[in-house]
């Protein structure tokens, strides 16, 4: 928590030029990473398996006559029921693989990959 | 197999179990096997002695998509129907998918519906009723005096029925669930029965294995049934896939209801499972409600699927 809040200060304070690339790494909804979508529809989430950057929003459309809720594994993030046409954003941050699946009909699971962003490996 | 036949089993075990088609030609199932054994009228009278009960299932009241705009509507015409029904049946179960998004207005005209056959009606969960944030409406209108999720139990007309819940705490890639908690205590709800009991388990996904590619099944179902496997008649009565499918093994006769909301494709015949769009003047075919009869001293009980219309 310090270490973000003393690099967003930072990026604050610097401005101009040096605005850019800082602020890619401190503000995960950055324009660079805009939204990636993922269908749900006939049972299935399209695609499947989804790889991503840091920092990249997802969203989850329910395209199905039947509601559906998304759940990871790990619990680190749950909808709430989304009935036809309902959506559901995540923002991730931290690079690693995300196993979800449907907690009304478990058989429906899906994969987000999230990869480092470019210029992460500096900051740490 | 072998044990089976050296038994003598095959014949005792047949399962009457009737289909009522079209025409009004009843099916008698024979170790899955269907064929037909003369008229509704003249048989189901005859079967219809000792304990009726019926089964509803999966009404989605809420429910508003092409495959059936108006689940309201049919879920009355299948009470006008059991209304009509000339010997009023003890009590009805209900296998779940009461709502469609578990809100309150769902329950409150599912209810109002449900209400108008005067009967006691046992319900279990299906997985639209506890959508809301702490399941707690289906628990305070259907699950008092139940343990855990739902479960419970009841005797009557000598058959002792059982409800579970198996569609909580799924688990990623699995098919529904029981749970430790709820097999230690169908453990101790049976230890000290007579295994002559008959037994009927109720529960909304099918304790058996229909179609594991669209979750139709119940990951640990088959360790209830190995609890129940000492017992000489066992019918499990299921709802969940919204059309009738029935099966035999050993002593235990599975059965699914119909919704009385919109059906679902045969196992894999669409892309997936879900709502199915049927021309207008057939929807009422495949939707309905099952009557069991239990006659003592039979160990098959008699089943009667009954389409709103056709």
């Amino acid at each position: 928590m310090q270490n973000t809040l003393r690099r967003t200060l930072v990026a604050a304070a610097l401005g101009g030029v040096c605005a850019l690339p800082l602020a890619a790494l401190v503000l995960p909804t950055h324009a660079q990473n805009a939204p990636v979508p993922i269908a749900i529809d006939n049972f299935t989430f399209n695609p499947q398996k989804l790889t991503v950057k840091a920092g990249t929003t997802v969203t989850w459309t329910n395209m199905d006559d039947i509601p559906h809720a998304i759940a990871a594994v790990s619990k680190q993030f749950k909808s709430k029921t989304l009935d036809t046409d309902d959506a559901y954003s995540f923002t991730f941050t931290t690079p690693g693989s995300y196993e979800y699946f449907c907690s009304l009909h478990p058989h429906m699971t899906g994969t987000v990959v999230v990869e480092a962003a470019a210029g992460e490996n500096t900051t740490r | 197999m072998r044990d089976v036949e050296e038994d003598g089993l095959n014949r005792r075990k047949v399962l009457e179990c009737m289909t009522w088609v079209g025409t009004g030609v009843l099916w008698t199932i024979a170790g899955g096997v269907p064929r037909s054994a003369g008229l509704i009228e003249r048989a189901s009278a005859q079967e219809m002695r000792g304990l009726t009960f019926l089964q509803i299932s999966d009404s989605h009241i809420g429910f508003d998509k092409p495959a059936n705009p108006n689940a309201r509507g049919t879920l009355e015409e299948a009470v006008g129907k059991i209304n009509a029904m000339p010997a009023k049946p003890s009590f009805m179960l209900h296998t779940g998918d009461i709502s469609h998004l578990s809100k309150v207005s769902e329950f409150d005209d599912a209810d109002r519906i449900i209400s108008q056959t005067r009967l006691d009606v046992h319900y279990v969960p299906g997985e639209h009723d506890f959508l809301d944030e702490d399941r707690k409406l289906y628990r305070e209108r259907y699950g008092r005096g139940s343990k855990g999720a739902g479960w419970y139990s009841f005797d009557a007309g000598g058959v002792h029925f059982i409800g579970l819940v198996n569609v909580v705490d799924l688990k990623a890639g699995g098919l529904g669930n029981l749970g430790a908690d709820q097999l230690a205590w169908l453990a101790a709800d049976v230890k000290d029965r007579s295994a002559s009991t008959p037994i009927v388990v109720f529960a909304h996904i099918p304790l058996w294995t229909v179609y594991p590619e669209w979750g139709w099944g119940t990951e640990d179902g088959g360790r209830a049934l190995e609890l129940l496997k000492r017992f000489g008649s066992v019918t499990v009565l299921n709802g969940h896939i919204h059309q009738v499918m029935q099966k035999v093994e050993g002593n235990v006769a599975f059965h699914t209801a119909r919704s009385t909301a919109f059906p679902q494709p045969a196992p894999g015949t669409a892309p997936s499972p879900g709502p199915m769009k049927v021309p207008d003047d057939k929807l009422r075919s495949v939707l309905g409600v099952a009557s069991i009869n239990f006659v003592q001293g039979k160990e098959r009980l008699a089943i009667i699927d009954a389409p709103l219309q056709g």
